[in-house]
């Protein structure tokens, strides 16, 4: 698919950036004619995908986070999460509704809801080397008016 | 992240506004753990009218109050729910366990 228009930041793996993230992407997906509900969508999926950054990848210290949003031929939205950090062992499992590492702190959900709030969810990753996560989202046509 | 709890007949009332994720999770966690602590309510509300937005960090702490609650032999109600928190919490499935409202919208659309 063909590329638009692309940004991209990078950001040490300080919590406080989870926020920034989010507001970046939407600010960014603005472009594109979305509704609220699909921004809003856009938002918990950016999160979730920052915050495993955060808080899985590197679980001691700071490492960096990058973060890639592309608009894409036909009105799709792409975001992109990289880490290099401790990675997963089994992306398969790791996607599993409920499978968590991090105890009473999380859910498990985090994958399960970006597969549900985006279209498309790929996950690269390599244990010792890090993380890929990059998800799509088709913005539907709107009819004139809105 | 803003939280504020009150109390009155035995009913606590919690309520969360502006953006809950990671970053205020361990906090708000902390927080609401004292206050049930402190007072052992019979029935407690977990309000969402002000939350702009939540993630899956959210889901973890509502589970949280509700294991919290059963086993002091509490009630947990999560009231208010605005449209982007409801999507999140639907997709978690915990509307099974918890009894969850919508918020309910004053215009017609
Ligand atoms: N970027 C990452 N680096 C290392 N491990 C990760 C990463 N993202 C996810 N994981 C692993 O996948 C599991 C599931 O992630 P997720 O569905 O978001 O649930 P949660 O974050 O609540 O644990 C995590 O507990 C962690 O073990
Ligand atoms: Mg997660």
């Amino acid at each position: 698919m063909k590329e638009q228009n692309c940004v991209k930041m990078e950001f040490p793996s300080r919590s406080v950036n989870e926020g920034y993230a989010r507001a970046a992407v939407a600010a960014f997906a603005s472009q594109l004619d979305m509704t609220l509900t699909e921004l809003g969508d856009v938002k918990t999926a950016v999160s979730e995908a920052v915050t495993n950054a955060i808080v899985h990848a590197y679980p001691e210290g700071l490492g960096t986070v990058s973060l890639r949003v592309r608009i894409l031929e036909g009105d799709v939205l792409e975001v992109q999460v990289k880490d290099k950090g401790r990675g997963i062992e089994d992306v398969e499992k790791a996607r599993e509704p409920l499978f968590t590492t991090g105890g009473e702190d999380r859910s498990g959900m985090g994958f399960t809801i970006m597969e549900s709030f985006m279209d498309s969810l790929r996950v690269k990753s390599k244990p010792g080397s890090g993380t890929s996560v990059t998800m799509r989202k088709k913005v539907a046509r709107r009819t004139a008016g809105r | 992240m803003k939280l504020s709890t009150s109390e009155k007949a035995g009913k606590l009332t919690i309520a969360i506004g502006g953006e809950l994720d990671h970053h205020g999770a361990r906090e708000a966690a902390r927080r609401i753990e004292e206050t049930i602590e402190a007072s052992v309510p019979r029935d407690c509300v977990i309000d969402l009218r002000e939350l702009r937005f939540m993630d899956s960090s959210g889901i973890a702490i509502i589970l949280r109050v509700y294991k919290r609650l059963n086993a002091i032999g509490g009630r947990l109600t999560v009231e208010n729910v605005p449209e982007q928190p409801m999507r999140v919490l639907d997709a978690s499935g915990i509307d099974r366990m918890i009894d969850i409202n919508a918020m309910q919208t004053e215009k017609p659309v």
